[in-house]
């Protein structure tokens, strides 16, 4: 890696290093213990009755046959969970005028998706669940679902949720001033309408929970397949009345999670308040089948934008019509806005146009809720900008990338704003377009492509540049009144033996955030990475902190651990210096030896010092201090967020008689600030990029006119699958953030934030011949054969 | 979700299973490889209250060559249509067809029997029992019976299996060396349901096409024969103009559903693509023989 370490350049630094994920063998081993694993004494299981409507009114519920069933030991309303727990409104303070209905874990009148629970039957098995679900007669009154955007947002249409008074959730409006005129006055106007289809996580794990309760003491243990334990403890204690400290939650080994695993779902609700119900254990696991109709879904958008570019070429501006289609209400406690509000603060980040104007409404529809998923808000907004870029070069006789060269902001024009109120710390645009033209061999490329297409072979190349929101502050959620904490706490303890816990707030979803905080802590404490044990995701034993979401774990939980290490090291050598009379600015502590800092001399292993702290106390001056447990928190100061930046390039090969797209190769240049595991970067860039790459070519959640969810299997909806992905090349640049001393930002979103519109873009490219061309992911073989006039 | 309690009878013998259905007086399903029906019953589509597993009554094992024909026991693995010998000489179209049978795992448990008996019209087995002019050997109650493919197939997993009956084997005229077979399929991914497919079998004594049988999956309610497009090849030396006759003919052969992802045009349009394509591979083999 290449950014120079300073200050934290410390003998056999662990950061910076490729090191293996020491979690990674037990995993492979079939050691791994997620909450599907869990048995409790006691244990009984929940299965949900769903509505088969968008969109109805509960008549009646008759439940008598189902509660005489073998095995069934409680059938459960909504009207017997509301007596237990509150309502909850997925809305944020600063997103003004906001509304959204107050949702339960059950249903009392109402159901607002074809797929919400209406009755929770709990039993002991979940096959015997099921049976009595299917003895459970509901009658229900059909109402007419709103499924269509522009049908949601005409005045007198019908409501998707009764409570609220009309369709439209949310809406925002930016402004810079005088667009009409510049647009007026432009060389060239390039203008498109693009369609984002909607997706989801589809996690190897769906979610999962198991609710204890324990009327003895008063105590509920929840083992929750969550990114967020902190987050979830709150919650579940303000909305079933008991206290934080009551409440605690565990979050086991996790098999990923995307941001899918951070919302609060109404069978999760639910499960709490059957396990009061019950007073035993009761466990919850969404079958694949549940998941498709009760994870959060994603994107969903239709964006109205142009540009406009003057004679050589200059982008001058951006004018943005975002709609964007949520659930029938917004999703608890991080709101279903987000996403949208992001797309038009997105858009033409990595540019130097200053005249901006964009409109995003927010329209409530009865299909499953929206909310955030891996990098919320940019693939659309990169999507936008990249193609409306590549439209424009076109127009200017430019190639793509001396487009790019031309408006890309310069590297040394930082610090700088965006349009859209972003402020940049330092970028490296320029430098990455530079790294990933050599990279890719783009003049290559592109001499291929054309004695290629003589052969009627018709490959594509496609460029997208991108910024990557990370390590937010309080600004991001705190700020509107939700508590969902911007800051991490570690605590930090040498054992007698003299190895090291860490305990941490940031959790670990299969990521690797363990592995890098131990390498954090070994580097800057001292001693070996074996040593270290880094514990996550239990609210009785780890501090209070935000844990894992847009990519803040390694940026401000690193520098959480980062400082804490430090602390803990001055200890440690304090009480070294007065076990050896010496002065602790004298030693230092390296590999688990207290050394002679300028020698290198051995002088005490901390095993040592550690055996005499706990046993021999005795033995120490009356003055010395042994704390060798220490609490540090961190919370993130200076810029708002952590902004990153990349470019990504993607090289398709495009069969104009099937629709068929082979994905060549694709190449990305990131720049996460200080790369703390160049291996985990990398497999996240890729992961990421998969993640992108599904969405541009095969995952959608299709929906028929009435609201109902038409491919909710894995057999009908397509992730993508290894056969399928190519090779990704990942470069990096490094420009550390000077916010913090570890200089770390976030990388787990930019691979999907730019990779399906580097490939929207090389389809395009492939598709120049004919004249044709797409503005819509997925690209579908029927879409494409349609763009090309085939049917 | 879970499936339903459902019992599990394990017979040794055709007899032994025959009157175990006869026993459950119609609400019994009999289990191979599971590949279906297994996924079935977990998503409770399918809830017999009893399971009878005939994966253990030899007599439906086996692959052999016999007066001119191969047969293959009900009971033979996807996996051995991939890899088997006598297959790859005698049955060559099973053979081309079985890399785009889902993945390894699937073809290691999942059985020609009971891929043919469900009658997929998206499966690749049963259009090539059309494209090979296979027989297929039923047992039941009255005895055993021998049914030709064209027949079999009657509409959407609807067969000329009887209830209670349980297909045997599968009769493969062994392929002739003036024979010419290509199979391929057009899927999203590797391993899905094709959005089409079809395999094809032209007998060419000499350089015109004596015979034709084109067999598509994914275009309608069965695996579906072509034959006006057979018709159009019929007596041609195969070339463009016999191509695009056969491309052009297709229209008259396949009306194929609407479907929500797949337009009835765009599937056709799929068919006619991947007609050329195969018959052009065929036209490019004939020329280098030559």
């Amino acid at each position: 890696m290449n950014a120079p370490l300073g200050s934290l350049d410390r003998p056999n630094s662990y950061i910076g290093r490729s090191v293996a994920r020491p979690n990674a063998k037990r995993l492979l081993a079939g050691r791994g213990r997620y909450v599907t694993d869990l048995a409790l004494p006691r244990m009984l299981h929940a299965a949900f009755l769903r509505s088969p409507y968008a969109h109805a009114r509960i008549v009646a519920i008759d439940a008598e046959a189902a509660r005489a069933m073998p095995g069934v030991r409680l059938v459960a309303t909504g009207a017997d969970l509301a007596t237990l727990c509150t309502p909850w409104v997925g809305t944020l303070d600063h997103f003004t005028g906001m509304k959204s209905a107050p949702q339960l874990p059950l249903p009392l009148e109402e159901v607002l998706w074809a797929g919400q629970a209406v009755v929770a039957v709990v039993a002991d098995t979940r096959a015997q669940a099921e049976d009595a679900v299917e003895a459970i007669l509901v009658e229900f009154e059909d109402l007419p679902p709103v499924a269509d955007i522009d049908i949601a947002r005409e005045s007198g249409a019908d409501r998707a949720a009764l409570a609220v008074e009309d369709n439209l959730c949310f809406r925002s409006r930016l402004d810079t001033g005088g667009i009409e005129a510049i647009f007026a006055g432009a060389t060239h106007v390039v203008e498109e309408e693009f369609h984002f289809g909607r997706h989801t996580a589809v996690t190897l794990e769906p979610r999962a929970i198991l609710a204890d309760w324990d009327a003895s003491e008063g105590k509920l243990t929840v083992h929750h397949a969550t990114q967020t334990p902190y987050q979830f403890q709150d919650l579940y204690s303000r909305h079933y009345g008991i206290p934080e400290a009551s409440v605690r939650v565990i979050a086991p080994d996790i098999g990923g999670s995307f941001g899918m695993k951070l919302h609060v779902y109404h069978e999760d609700m639910a499960v709490i308040g059957l396990a009061l119900l019950c007073r035993r254990p009761v466990k919850y696991v969404a079958d694949r089948m549940e998941s498709f109709v009760s994870d959060i879904h994603a994107r969903d958008h239709r964006v109205r934008a142009r540009m406009a570019v003057d004679g050589d070429g200059s982008i001058l501006a951006m004018d943005v019509d975002d709609v964007t289609a949520i659930g029938a209400f917004s999703a608890y406690p991080r709101t279903s806005a987000v996403e949208g509000n992001q797309v038009i603060r997105l858009m033409g980040a990595p540019y130097g146009f200053r005249n901006y104007r964009a409109e995003l409404a927010v329209v409530f529809q009865n299909k499953v809720q929206t909310s955030q998923y891996r990098a919320v808000g940019h693939p659309i907004a990169c999507a936008v900008t990249e193609r409306l870029v590549d439209m424009a070069a076109t127009r200017a006789g430019l190639d793509p990338v001396a487009m790019r060269a031309k408006n890309l902001i310069p590297d040394e024009a930082y610090p700088c704003a965006s349009p859209t109120g972003y402020r940049f710390e330092a970028l490296s645009h320029q430098a990455s377009l530079a790294r990933l033209k050599a990279l890719m061999d783009y003049d290559g490329l592109r001499a291929e492509q054309a004695a290629l297409r003589a052969c009627g072979v018709h490959r594509g190349i496609g460029l997208a540049a991108f910024v990557e929101i990370s390590n937010p502050s309080p600004a991001f959620y705190g700020i509107g009144g939700a508590r969902i904490s911007a800051q991490d706490g570690a605590t930090l303890s040498i054992t007698p033996s003299g190895e090291v816990r860490c305990l941490i707030s940031v959790t670990e979803q299969g990521q690797g955030t363990e592995t890098i905080i131990g390498q954090i802590v070994a580097d800057q404490l001292g001693v070996v990475r074996e040593k270290v044990r880094v514990i996550t995701g239990d609210t009785e034993t780890t501090p209070h902190g935000g844990a894992t979401w847009a990519c803040r774990g390694a940026g401000i939980g690193g520098e959480t651990a980062l400082q804490a290490a430090r602390r803990l090291r001055d200890n440690v050598l304090a009480l070294a210096a007065a076990i050896l009379q010496a002065r602790p600015g004298e030693l230092d502590l390296r590999d688990g030896i207290v050394v002679d800092a300028l020698s290198g001399a051995e002088r005490v292993s901390l095993a040592e010092v550690a055996r005499i702290a706990y046993f021999r106390s005795d033995t120490l001056p009356p003055d010395a201090s042994a704390q060798l447990s220490i609490t540090h928190h961190y919370a993130p100061q200076g810029y708002p967020f952590a902004f990153t930046n990349g470019i990504q390039g993607c090289h398709v090969e495009l069969d104009v008689d099937t629709g068929l797209v082979k994905i060549l190769k694709h190449w990305v240049v990131e720049d996460c600030g200080r790369i703390i595991n160049p291996l985990l970067v990398d497999e996240q860039v890729r992961g990421g990029v998969v993640q992108g790459l599904g969405a541009a070519f095969f995952e959608e959640c299709r929906y028929d006119a009435g609201g109902q969810l038409t491919n909710g299997s894995l057999a009908d909806y397509l992730v993508p699958m290894a056969g399928e992905m190519p090779d990704i090349v990942v470069g990096h640049i490094e420009t550390p953030t000077a916010d913090t001393v570890l200089g770390a930002k976030g990388c787990g979103e930019a691979g999907t934030a730019a990779a399906a519109a580097a490939a929207l873009n090389a389809v395009n490219d492939a598709m120049v011949p004919f004249g044709a061309s797409i503005a819509q992911i997925p690209m579908t073989p029927a879409r494409l054969l349609k763009s090309l006039g085939k049917i | 979700m879970k499936a339903r309690a459902f019992d599990y009878i394990r017979p040794a013998t055709v007899a032994e299973a025959l009157a175990a259905f006869a026993e459950a007086e119609g609400d019994a399903s009999y289990i191979a490889g599971g590949q279906s029906l297994i996924p079935a019953l977990a998503l409770r589509l399918q809830a017999p209250a009893r399971l009878i597993d005939i994966g253990h009554i030899a007599a439906l094992r086996g692959i052999a060559v016999e007066d001119g024909w191969l047969r293959l026991g009900a009971l033979t693995r996807h996996v051995e249509a991939h890899d088997h010998p006598l297959i790859a000489v005698h049955a060559p179209l099973l053979a081309l067809a079985a890399p785009y049978v889902a993945h390894p795992a699937i073809r290691n448990r999942g059985t020609l029997g009971g891929s043919v008996a469900l009658a997929d019209p998206a499966s690749e087995f049963p259009a090539m029992m059309l494209a090979m002019a296979a027989e297929i050997e039923i047992v039941g109650a009255e005895g055993t019976r021998r049914v030709p493919a064209d027949a079999f197939f009657q509409d959407l997993y609807q067969t000329a299996l009887e209830p209670g009956e349980l297909l045997a084997a599968l009769h493969i005229p062994v392929a002739r060396p003036e024979q010419r077979c290509a199979f391929d399929e057009i899927a999203r991914r590797r391993g899905d349901y094709a959005l089409v497919g079809c395999g094809i079998r032209l007998t060419m004594p000499r350089d015109r096409v004596e015979e034709a049988h084109i067999a598509f999956l994914a275009v309608g309610p069965t695996p579906m024969r072509a034959p006006a497009a057979e018709a159009a090849l019929i007596g041609a030396r195969l070339d463009a103009e016999a191509i695009r006759r056969a491309q052009a003919a297709l229209a008259r052969d396949l009306d194929p559903p609407e479907d929500g992802e797949v337009p009835p045009a765009m599937r056709l349009h799929l068919a006619r693509v991947l007609l050329g394509r195969l018959l052009g591979r065929l036209q490019d083999q004939i020329a280098e023989a030559a």
